[in-house]
């Protein structure tokens, strides 16, 4: 489904000072600083969460849709993601947490990582086939913030990604038709709440990047269900038998894991966005036609890194690596044949949006391209982002855009200031040629 | 014809980690552009091949990129050693790359033969003891 508009990172400004730390980390150049205040271009936003990650001053934040979405529902079902079993400290069962779920108002629970496990398992099936359509590796669709990268600045690898809804989208849809059968009652009586660790599968939970509709009735933010879940667990004496997944379904939590599923060694995984678009850059220049699966993650460690988790990311990674040591390597069952095409197979090819296109008519692009590159020769180059820009490339884009002024570089009303009022400009501003003609 | 777009960008000579860092710029540039994606791929492994050229063989030197509405043309100009036999170099495979670059996974033959792959013109110019300039260039309209 195409979306634009709807973002889960959004701004807080009364607690946003303008600082310029959110706008210079954006892998997508999305932010402006304008009147003292963080903005965001929302057709480039990716909802990667670095802005997030960043801010000093807690001005950026992931909105989920919260607990009180819960009584829409008769039937409420939890499908925690397996990032989220990293998030307690001295648990060494699973299914206490997934009893806990069910302390805290959900009726039943539906693992993510079942899911991932019946992508893993096609996956490894269908590789090889897949691969034989495209040039260079497969691309995993698992991080919905890379998805949307390739998106807008990938073209030629659009076609690359593997053409598979995300496991959220499948544990859902599995878990409405179980639900139906086990309580008899209709579908839209029945609520699906995915417990997510990023804002980046806040939003693919509402808008899929493969199909028209999401089964997934809300989202709840994995620090928000930790805190109602601490005083549950406390009450557990035995929990219930509920996993239904195993170790090639709960490696998904940590970057390399989707990837290691496949069970064989051509591939690689990174993770921190910085690094997945080098990777991509690779993966586009074809240096990397000998490899056959690219796992990315935008967050650092995989899921596990997620912005709204509670642990740090390598601890609740080290964390998993304990919880999964008994479990069997899969426990999901295969789907039947038809209803599994229905479930995995996007409806709609990934088509990538060519959102920095400075027009349509290449003619004015070019004419476009051409202004921005005379400012930017007479710009500084030091990419100080008081203009409000993260880059003087950037800026000098904006301002060819009409989206900003060429007066508002700083450095070059220094410059201009140096002659009209050389007093005024404090000393660490002054150039040495100016100190030297002062003494 | 209106004036072209151009760019010269240089290139480090022993870096084998930012090679393919004018491939990227130039990427963007032709994005923002709003060229075809299989004419923005063309470009970019045909310019990092050169690119990695320049840094194993000649110490590195300078690219002149021009972009033209129908057209993009590169030159990548280099002061190194020179080819000896152009069409020995033009052949798959055959590579003067030293080991060390070849334990790196580079020099396995196929950069010149992969820049004429994926251009639509290539020319080399080049003297031996003087220096190198491989000509591009790639069409944005299957020509007439």
């Amino acid at each position: 489904m195409e979306q634009n508009t709807f973002h889960s990172v959004t701004l807080m400004p009364d607690a946003c000072k303008g600082c310029i730390s959110c706008m210079k980390r954006c892998p997508t150049e999305a932010i402006r600083v304008r009147g003292g205040k963080a903005t965001i271009i929302s057709e480039r936003c990716i909802d990667c969460g670095e802005c997030i990650r960043i801010c000093p001053s807690h001005a950026k934040r992931a909105v989920t849709d919260g607990y009180e979405q819960l009584e829409r529902f008769r039937w409420k079902i939890a499908l925690p993601a397996p990032s989220f079993y990293g998030q307690f400290s001295g648990i060494d069962d699973i299914n206490y947490i997934l009893t806990g779920l069910k302390h805290i108002g959900f009726d039943d629970v539906f693992e993510v990582s079942r899911a991932a496990e019946i992508v893993s398992l096609f996956s490894r099936k269908s590789l090889a086939m897949l691969k034989d359509t495209m040039t260079g590796p497969v691309i995993s669709s698992a991080c919905p913030a890379v998805v949307r990268l390739i998106k807008i600045r990938f073209p030629a690898l659009c076609a690359n990604v593997l053409p598979i809804n995300e496991p959220i989208h499948i544990a859902a849809q599995l878990a409405k038709q179980e639900a139906m059968q086990k309580t008899g009652l209709k579908e839209e009586e029945i609520g699906v709440f995915f417990i997510t660790p990023c804002p980046a599968k806040v939003t693919s939970a509402k808008y899929p990047v493969g199909s028209e509709r999401t089964y997934i009735d809300g989202t709840l933010s994995a620090t928000d269900t930790y805190m109602k879940m601490l005083s549950a667990l406390k009450n557990i004496k035995e929990p219930e038998n509920l996993m239904e997944s195993g170790i090639v379904g709960i490696n998904w939590a940590n970057s390399g894991g989707e990837a290691a599923g496949l069970l064989f060694d051509n591939y690689i995984s990174a993770d921190g966005i910085e690094n997945v678009i080098k990777v991509l850059e690779e993966v586009e220049d074809e240096k990397l036609n000998d490899i056959d699966f690219v796992e990315l993650n935008a967050c650092p460690g995989g899921c596990v890194g997620g912005v709204l988790n509670v642990a740090n990311g390598y601890v609740a990674r080290a964390r998993i690596k304990t919880l999964r040591k008994y479990l069997p390597l899969t426990k999901s069952k295969p789907v039947e044949q038809e209803e599994q095409n229905a479930i995995l197979f996007w409806e709609n090819n990934l088509e990538y949006q060519a959102i920095y296109k400075l027009d349509d008519d290449m003619a004015v692009a070019m004419d476009k391209m051409k202004q921005i590159d005379q400012i930017k020769n007479s710009l500084p180059g030091l990419d100080c982002g008081s203009c409000g820009a993260p880059t003087c490339h950037a800026f000098a884009e904006d301002v060819v855009c009409g989206l900003a002024n060429e007066h508002d570089c700083i450095i070059r009303l220094r410059d201009r200031m140096s002659k009209s009022a050389p007093e005024v400009i404090p000393a660490p501003f002054r150039t040495n040629e100016k100190e030297s003609e002062k003494q | 014809m209106s004036e072209p777009l151009r760019y010269t960008y240089p290139v480090n000579g022993d870096d084998f980690m930012s090679a393919g860092g004018v491939s990227a710029v130039v990427k963007k540039t032709l994005r923002e552009l709003g060229f075809d994606k299989d004419i923005i791929r063309r470009t970019a492994i045909a310019m990092y091949e050169g690119e990695i050229n320049m840094v194993i063989h000649a110490n590195g030197g300078v690219v002149d990129v021009e972009i033209y509405p129908d057209r993009i043309e590169v030159a990548l100009k280099d002061t190194g050693p020179g080819i000896a036999d152009v069409e020995l170099a033009m052949s798959d495979g055959y590579s003067t790359a030293p080991d060390n670059v070849r334990s790196l996974g580079f020099g396995a033959g196929m950069g010149l033969p992969n820049i004429k792959k994926y251009s639509d013109e290539m020319r080399i110019e080049t003297q031996v003891g003087v220096g190198t300039t491989v000509y591009l260039t790639i069409y944005t309209k299957p020509k007439a």
